[in-house]
């Protein structure tokens, strides 16, 4: 079918291909043979130079109206995503406007000074004061994009210690996800790939007789309590990869031989997301798409239906499976977090 | 209108002539017009393998999984029954990168044009030395040939991306194509940095020492202050990528632990201890980013001439346009860290690297203002190289604009190695590097080949590139904001995407028919090499010194002698002067001044 599709595709270009040739070679009858423009080619594509600033103006129109509702944008599930958002929107909106006249300026000039034969350009080399304008405005602009990104910056990356975060280690592995929970002592055990044991099972390579250890808990899951600050400290045990969570605006890279962290704090738990309406219209418009092919969706083991979670994703190439590796993240009360931490072995518990 | 040719050293240079053979001629020349012609068509067949790669890949992210002929007839046993696999995905997306980036985008482009046109536009008989030269291109051409037959590896060609980050590239047990197909990538690169090297001391040495009498470093075309800067950052930079592949080969091969430590893979530990990826990534990117500027820059020279010579209007702001480059050279040697602010380095160095990476936005936007007023007032010859010369810059504009936010460290965090970085460097150097290289094609085909191209081909070319590149790549900022990360082979693994199969579709039509107008082109340049219509000298009617060469290439380039220079290099519509052009070799009139630059 895809092929049958893609050889269409082929031949409608070509015989449009060739309908455009045999335009351009009738529209060349009595000219001479000079392949140097000429006015009527200044002209044709003068004109077209407006169609296509149109065009770059209707796809950008286009692409908002349909793929520009981004829930990502305006649902963020972290206390510092909110912030990140702004300055996201603030800088799409200086973005917007400087293309929106530099493509009007170029494309318009470009179609009014089209030549013609015998015309005289404007010689006209330099002017220091308009150079000096368009010098110091970018660095106006980008003095406060630049002041706003970096309060920013600093706000997330420096981790706030005197707020207590929860201490939670994240494990990457070839292709997969572990979460090291910290336990009653918010204290990490000592851990090192050396130590990995697989046949008793301490496949997180963490020191047996580091007392830390003893109350770490390892899941396949990440639960985060909400309101509650978390600092992950990650760490790899073979290649590169990275630990994205969209939703929160959270990503920092799994680095084998160094430990690595990021810390936020959850804000909106995972059933209140579900029920805010863009995820509601999201979900059911994920769910239209899937109905139409429902064969091959359930021939590929998945459930038919999606139901919304927040998502931890691997985004540093990191070989075969790099596609497929992820863990689900559920963020819940205190309550209910409680009651599910205490459903989970502990470290020593675990062993083999 | 033409120079004052004195014609004494006419017959040592006819002599030199006929000494050539075919193969001292068209095989191993000296001849920087030869070779110049050399990394052109290198280069085209390099950039038809890269395009029809990305255009496979695209097929697979838009129809996933799914049989396909293209992929039968032409991955043969890597994709049994038409389905590709995803170790070939990832081999696609990371020998598509290496080959645009590298052998089209930098040798292709900046050895074709710094080749052609230094000389020409200096008044030289060739380069300082034309053996270096000869060298620099073969060492290129056993590169190329070394990174194809990369592919017909048995265990794959590397497959870690284009930017080889260890362990993943260090570690064959990693990914199949860390093996020998990685071993042929390094060595392949090792090759192509030596030759970018010799090239780039050959450029910087002809422009220093060679220029003719009257040819002052401002009455330079900007070309060649392009082409001499790009050489500069070239000398700079090269050198730690060649020192990062051979201490990756180390780590390889000789069991040394520079970029690797505490590894547990396949159910054993490894020996390495104490070394660190962030450490690779840093050599890299020192190459990384300014290798960005090595491949725009060249363009942006090509596309001041053009705009310059089209709009029959000197270049606006020539001082600012040579100070840009110099500030953009500069910059871009001290903001590589903003490929790694989630890499694990120091916060504090995220700040910095936010810092000098927005500086860069300066000297961008004075240029892209300076072309736009470069067009106003004009009298614009609309040829094919014009118009890729606009689209240039409106690919530069719209692909710049958004390194604001990739740029920006806090931003960063979110959209770091999704479609948006993708869609943003693509536009900013991909397609506008393309759109440069295709305008110095389509401007400078007469002095290379002594005929024209068919201007019709052309404008069809440029129409659909044009449309198809912002078909592909502007939807891709959309994809990255939803989060859709980069190298997936499918995505159908998360529900979550779903709603951005659609738009990936659409995304790859456009791709495609991008890729088949680019055999408008191909047959337009391969035709035009035999049966084009005879070039004129002075074609589109331009004041540099290239133009005053016969159009029959003789050894030495002028039959007499290098005509001497008077004034800069953009005397467009000078008032006081009938013709609308006046070229550099032409001594200023009584009263005449030169203008204050």
């Amino acid at each position: 079918m895809t092929a049958l599709f893609t050889i269409i595709i082929v031949l409608f270009v070509a015989v449009a291909l060739w309908q455009m040739v045999k335009i351009f070679d009738l529209a060349q009858v009595g000219t001479t043979d000079s392949q140097i423009a000429d006015d009527q080619d200044n002209k044709i594509n003068g004109y077209l130079m407006m169609g296509f600033l149109v065009f770059i103006y209707v796809m950008t129109i286009l692409c908002f109206w349909f793929i520009g509702d981004l829930p990502l944008l305006s649902n963020a599930a972290s206390e510092h995503g909110s912030e990140v958002d702004n300055l996201m929107v603030i800088s799409m909106v200086v973005i917007f406007i400087v293309q929106t006249i530099t493509q009007f300026l170029l494309h318009y000039f470009a179609f009014k000074y089209k030549g013609e034969k015998g015309k005289k350009a404007f010689f006209y080399a330099d002017n220091n004061t308009l150079e000096f304008i368009w010098t110091i405005i970018p660095v106006i602009v980008l003095a406060g994009l630049i002041i706003y990104g970096l309060f920013t910056w600093n706000d997330i990356m420096n981790i706030d210690e005197d707020e207590d975060p929860m201490v939670i280690e994240l494990y990457a592995q070839q292709f997969n996800w572990k979460a090291r929970y910290s336990g009653e002592d918010n204290v990490l055990g000592k851990a090192n790939v050396r130590l990995i044991d697989i046949d008793r099972s301490n496949i997180l390579g963490v020191d047996e007789e580091d007392p830390n250890a003893v109350d770490d808990v390892i899941v396949t899951e990440l639960h985060l309590p909400v309101g509650k600050p978390v600092v992950f400290k990650m760490r790899s045990q073979d290649v590169l990869h990275s630990a994205y969570m969209p939703h929160f605006r959270a990503q920092m890279n799994c680095v084998p031989g160094m430990v690595t962290q990021f810390g936020f704090t959850p804000t909106v738990t995972t059933s209140e997301m579900r029920e805010t309406p863009e995820m509601v219209d999201k979900v059911k418009g994920i769910n239209e798409l899937r109905r139409e092919r429902a064969a091959a969706i359930e021939e590929s083991g998945q459930d038919l239906i999606y139901e919304f979670d927040y998502l931890l994703l691997c985004n540093k190439i990191c070989g075969t499976s790099h596609y497929n590796m992820q863990m689900k993240i559920i963020v819940e009360t205190q309550e209910e977090f409680d009651a599910w931490m205490k459903e989970q072995k502990t470290f020593p518990n675990s062993l083999n | 209108m033409s120079a004052t040719i004195e014609t004494h050293d006419h017959e040592d240079h006819a002599e030199h002539h006929h000494k050539e053979t075919f193969i001292t001629k068209y095989i191993f020349s000296l001849d920087h017009k030869m070779i110049a012609k050399q990394y052109l068509i290198t280069g085209t067949l390099m950039g038809i393998i890269g395009i029809l790669m990305s255009i496979m890949f695209r097929m697979q992210i838009a129809w996933p999984s799914e049989p396909n002929v293209l992929f039968e007839a032409l991955l043969g046993k890597w994709a049994p029954d038409g389905v590709m696999s995803a170790d070939v995905y990832l081999a696609l997306v990371t020998i598509h990168g290496t080959i645009m980036v590298f052998f089209v985008l930098t040798a292709g482009l900046s050895g074709t044009f710094s080749n052609l046109l230094i000389p020409l536009q200096i008044g030289a008989r060739d380069m300082a030395s034309g053996f270096l030269n000869m060298v620099s291109y073969w060492l290129f051409f056993i590169s190329c040939v070394i990174m194809v037959g990369s592919l017909f590896v048995e265990a794959g060609p590397a497959a870690a991306g284009w930017t080889i980050y260890p362990p993943l590239s260090a570690l064959p047990m990693a990914s199949g194509g860390s093996g020998l197909g990685m071993t042929l990538w390094l060595v392949s690169m090792a090759i192509f940095i030596a030759s970018s090297l010799i090239g780039a001391l050959n450029y910087i040495v002809t422009v220093i020492n060679m220029r003719t009498k009257g040819m002052s470093m401002t009455r330079l075309p900007l070309t060649i202050w392009a082409f001499f800067v790009t050489a500069v950052i070239g000398v700079v930079s090269f050198p730690v990528l060649l020192s990062a592949a051979l201490l990756l080969i180390m780590d390889r091969s000789f069991g040394t632990s520079f970029f690797l430590s505490d590894i547990f893979i396949q159910g054993e530990v490894l020996h390495y201890q104490g070394g660190s990826p962030v450490l690779f990534e840093h050599l890299f990117w020192f190459l990384g980013h300014p290798e960005v500027y090595i491949v725009i820059l060249p363009a942006m020279g090509l596309v001041s001439e053009i705009m310059a010579t089209n709009s029959r209007k000197p270049i606006f702001g020539y001082r600012a346009m040579i100070a840009s480059i110099l500030a953009i050279a500069f910059l871009s040697t001290i903001v590589w860290g903003h490929h790694m602010f989630v890499s694990g380095m120091n916060p504090f160095l995220g700040s910095v690297f936010t810092f000098t990476t927005l500086l860069i936005a300066i000297p961008s936007a004075v240029k892209a203002f300076n072309w736009i007023t470069t067009l106003w007032k004009g009298n614009l010859q609309m040829n094919p190289a014009m118009l890729f010369s606009i689209g240039f810059v409106s690919t530069f504009i719209t692909g710049g604009l958004t390194g604001i936010i990739l740029g920006d460290s806090a931003l960063d965090i979110n959209v770091h190695d999704t479609y948006f970085v993708i869609a943003h460097f693509h536009l900013v150097m991909g397609i506008s590097a393309l759109y440069g290289m295709f305008a110095g094609i389509y401007h400078w085909y007469p002095k290379m080949f002594g005929r024209m191209m068919n201007k019709n081909l052309g404008y069809i070319h440029f129409w659909i590139t044009a449309i198809c590149a912002y078909g592909v790549f502007f939807p891709m900022h959309f994809i990255g904001m939803a989060g859709l990360p980069r190298r997936y082979y499918t995505n159908s693994s998360f529900p979550l995407f779903d709603d951005l199969t659609n738009t990936n579709v659409v995304i790859t039509i456009f791709a495609i028919i991008g890729g088949i107008a680019q055999i408008i082109y191909l047959y337009n340049f391969f035709v035009s090499i035999f049966y084009g219509k005879k070039a004129e000298q002075n074609p589109w009617r331009s004041t540099t010194l290239e133009w005053t060469t016969p159009v029959e290439h003789v050894h030495g380039n002028w039959p007499g002698a290098i005509p001497h220079v008077y004034r800069w290099s953009y005397d467009y519509s000078k008032p006081g002067h009938d013709v609308d052009f006046v070229p550099q070799n032409i001594p200023l009139m009584e009263g005449e001044e030169e203008l204050q630059h």
